[in-house]
C-alpha cells in the first residue's frame, strides 16, 4: 500500500515536472534541425515561472467560468497523466486507470477549454473553439475505435493489464500496428502539432488552440500552457504504455526495476520528442479543411484494426 | 507452425493492405509512386517470408523478381514518365476521400467474409493471406475506379497485381514459369501503358481520362 502510494506520488510529480522539459526538448531539436541554436532546454520552466508571477488581466465580459476553466483543465489533465503508467504499473490508482476514463478526462478538459474560448465573446475565441470542436468530433470516435480494438485484443481496458499483455503475450499483431498509427495521428491532432495546427504561430487564419487561449494572461495562461504540455506527455505515455511497454516495472518489483523503468521512460520520451520534432520539420501545415481527411484516416485505421482482429480470431 | 512465423506473415500481409489504403489516400503523384514502391518492397518481404516458412526456394526467385522489377524498375520508370509528361502532379478523384476510404473498408470486410467462408478447413496462414490478397486486389480496383488521372490508374493496376502475387505465394504451388511470365507481362503492360500515356497527353494536353469521355461525346 505504502509502496504503491509512493510510486503514485513519484509518477504524478514526474509527469508534472518532465512535461515542460519534453516541450523544451522538442523545441530545441526542431531548432537544431533548422540549424538554429534554439532556446535552452529549461526555457519552458522559466516561461511558466514568469507567467505565474505576472498580473492577471481579465476582460470585462468574462464570467466566473473564464477564471475557473484553467484550473479545471489543469486538474483533469493532471489526473489523466497520473493514471497512465509511465515507469511502473504498480500505481495506487491503477484500478481506475481505465482507457475510457482517461479519454473522458481529456474530453472534459477540452470541453472547458472550448467554453472558455467562447466565454469572453471575441471572434477569435469563438473561431478557435468551433474549429477545436470540429476536430474533436472526428478525433474522439477515432480514439474510441482504437481503444476498442486494443481492448478486444488485450481483453481489458485497464492500462496496466494492457501493458503486461502486450509485453508478454501479444506477439506481433497487425491490429496493434494499425492502432499505433491511428493513435499517433490522433495524438498529433489533439496536441495541435504541425500538420493540424502550428503551436508556434499566432497567424489568425490557421491557429486553433492558440485562438482559444488568446484572452488568457498571467497565472491563468501558465496553467493553460502547463496543461497543454501535460497533455502532450499524456499522449506520449499512453502510446509508450500500450505499444512499447518494455522496461515498465511490474507490480511489486524491486528498487532496481523501478530505476530501470525510469531510464526506459526517459529514453521513450526522448525518442518520441525527437521523432515528433523530425516529423514537424519535414511536413507542412494542412489547410483546415483537409484536417478531417487526416483524422478520418485514424478513424479508418481503428475500424480496420477491429476488423482484422475479428478475422484473426475466426481462423 | 509456430506462432511467431504466423504473426510475421500476418503482419506483412496486413501491411500490404495498409499500404493499399495509403495509396488511396495520396493526392500527389510522386508520393503515390513512392507508396507504390513501398508496397512492392513489402510484398517482396512477404513472399520471401513465405519462401522461408514453406521451404520453397523458388519463391525466393519470385521475391527477387518483385524486388527488382516492381520496387525498383517500375517506380523509377513511372517517375521519369511523370517528370517528362510535365502534367500537373495532383491526383483528381471522382469521389472525395472519406467515402472512398469507407468503401475500401467495406471491400476489406467483404473479402474477409468471402474468403474465410470459401477456404474453410484450409491452412490458417493460407486462408489469411488469401483474404488479404483479395482485399489488395479489390482496393486496387477501387483505386482505378475512383481516379481520373491515367497515371494513378496505372498505379492502381500495378497494386492489384501485387495482390495477385501475394495470393499466388500463399497458395503453394504456382509454377515458376507462370510467375516469370506474369512479371514480364506486367513489364510489357507498363511499356504499352507508357506509350498510351504519351499519346493521350499529345492529343489532349493532359492525362485526365475525363478528356477521353468528353471526346467520345459521353456526358456525365
Amino acid at each position: 500500500m505504502l509502496e504503491q502510494l509512493s510510486i503514485q506520488m513519484v509518477q504524478m510529480l514526474l509527469v508534472l515536472f518532465s512535461a515542460p522539459l519534453l516541450t523544451g526538448f522538442i523545441r530545441k531539436v526542431k531548432a537544431r534541425l533548422l540549424r538554429k541554436r534554439g532556446p535552452p532546454l529549461l526555457q519552458p520552466y522559466r516561461d511558466l515561472i514568469k507567467l505565474a508571477r505576472k498580473e492577471v488581466v481579465v476582460a470585462d465580459s468574462a464570467s466566473w467560468l473564464f477564471r475557473a476553466a484553467p484550473y479545471l483543465i489543469f486538474a483533469a489533465t493532471w489526473v489523466a497523466a497520473a493514471l497512465v503508467p509511465t515507469f511502473a504499473t504498480g500505481l495506487l490508482f491503477s484500478w481506475s486507470a481505465d482507457l475510457i476514463a482517461i479519454i473522458a478526462l481529456l474530453g472534459s478538459a477540452r470541453f472547458f477549454l472550448a467554453l472558455a474560448g467562447m466565454d469572453v465573446g471575441t471572434s477569435f475565441g469563438g473561431l478557435g473553439s468551433s474549429r477545436e470542436m470540429m476536430f474533436a468530433t472526428l478525433a474522439e470516435p477515432a480514439l474510441i475505435m482504437i481503444v476498442f480494438s486494443v481492448a478486444l485484443i488485450a481483453g481489458t481496458t485497464q492500462l496496466s493489464y494492457v501493458a503486461s499483455f502486450v509485453m508478454y503475450a501479444a506477439g506481433l499483431r497487425v491490429s496493434l500496428v494499425l492502432g499505433l498509427v491511428g493513435l499517433v495521428i490522433v495524438a498529433i491532432t489533439e496536441n495541435a502539432r504541425i500538420p493540424v495546427d502550428n503551436p508556434a504561430t499566432h497567424l489568425e487564419l490557421t491557429m486553433v488552440h492558440e485562438a482559444m487561449v488568446l484572452e488568457y494572461s498571467g497565472r491563468h495562461l501558465a496553467m493553460i500552457e502547463l496543461s497543454s504540455q501535460l497533455k502532450l506527455i499524456v499522449y506520449v505515455s499512453l502510446i509508450a504504455c500500450i505499444f512499447f511497454p518494455w522496461g515498465l516495472a511490474p507490480v511489486g518489483a524491486g528498487f532496481n526495476a523501478h530505476v530501470l523503468g525510469f531510464a526506459a521512460y526517459a529514453g521513450k520520451l526522448a525518442a518520441a520528442g525527437g521523432m515528433l520534432a523530425l516529423f514537424e520539420t519535414t511536413v507542412a501545415k494542412m489547410r483546415v479543411f483537409r484536417v478531417p481527411d487526416f483524422i478520418g484516416v485514424a478513424l479508418m485505421l481503428g475500424l480496420l484494426a477491429t476488423l482484422l482482429r475479428f478475422m484473426s480470431e475466426s481462423l | 507452425m509456430d506462432r511467431l512465423a504466423f504473426d510475421i506473415a500476418h503482419f506483412l500481409a496486413g501491411g500490404l493492405v495498409l499500404i493499399s489504403f495509403v495509396l488511396l489516400y495520396q493526392d500527389r503523384l510522386f508520393a503515390l509512386l513512392n507508396a507504390y514502391a513501398l508496397q512492392a518492397l513489402t510484398l517482396a518481404f512477404a513472399v520471401a517470408w513465405q519462401a522461408h516458412i514453406q521451404e520453397a526456394p523458388h519463391l525466393y526467385i519470385t521475391a527477387g523478381i518483385t524486388l527488382v522489377f516492381k520496387a525498383l524498375i517500375i517506380p523509377v520508370a513511372l517517375h521519369r514518365m511523370v517528370a517528362r509528361l510535365g502534367v500537373h502532379r495532383e491526383v483528381e478523384t471522382v469521389v472525395s476521400l472519406v467515402p472512398t476510404m469507407l468503401g475500401g473498408i467495406g471491400l476489406v470486410a467483404l473479402s474477409m467474409v468471402v474468403m474465410l467462408r470459401v477456404t474453410h478447413g484450409a491452412d490458417p496462414l493460407t486462408r489469411e493471406d488469401l483474404a488479404f490478397a483479395l482485399s489488395v486486389v479489390l482496393l486496387g480496383m477501387l483505386m482505378m475506379v475512383t481516379r481520373t488521372n491515367a497515371v494513378s490508374q496505372v498505379v492502381g493496376f500495378m497494386s492489384l497485381e501485387n495482390g495477385l502475387i501475394l495470393a499466388a505465394a500463399a497458395a503453394k504451388g504456382m509454377p515458376l514459369v507462370v510467375e516469370i511470365s506474369v512479371a514480364f507481362s506486367v513489364l510489357i503492360a507498363l511499356i504499352v501503358i507508357g506509350i498510351f500515356l504519351f499519346r493521350i497527353r499529345e492529343r489532349f494536353d493532359s492525362v485526365d481520362l475525363q478528356a477521353l469521355d468528353d471526346f467520345r461525346g459521353e456526358h456525365r
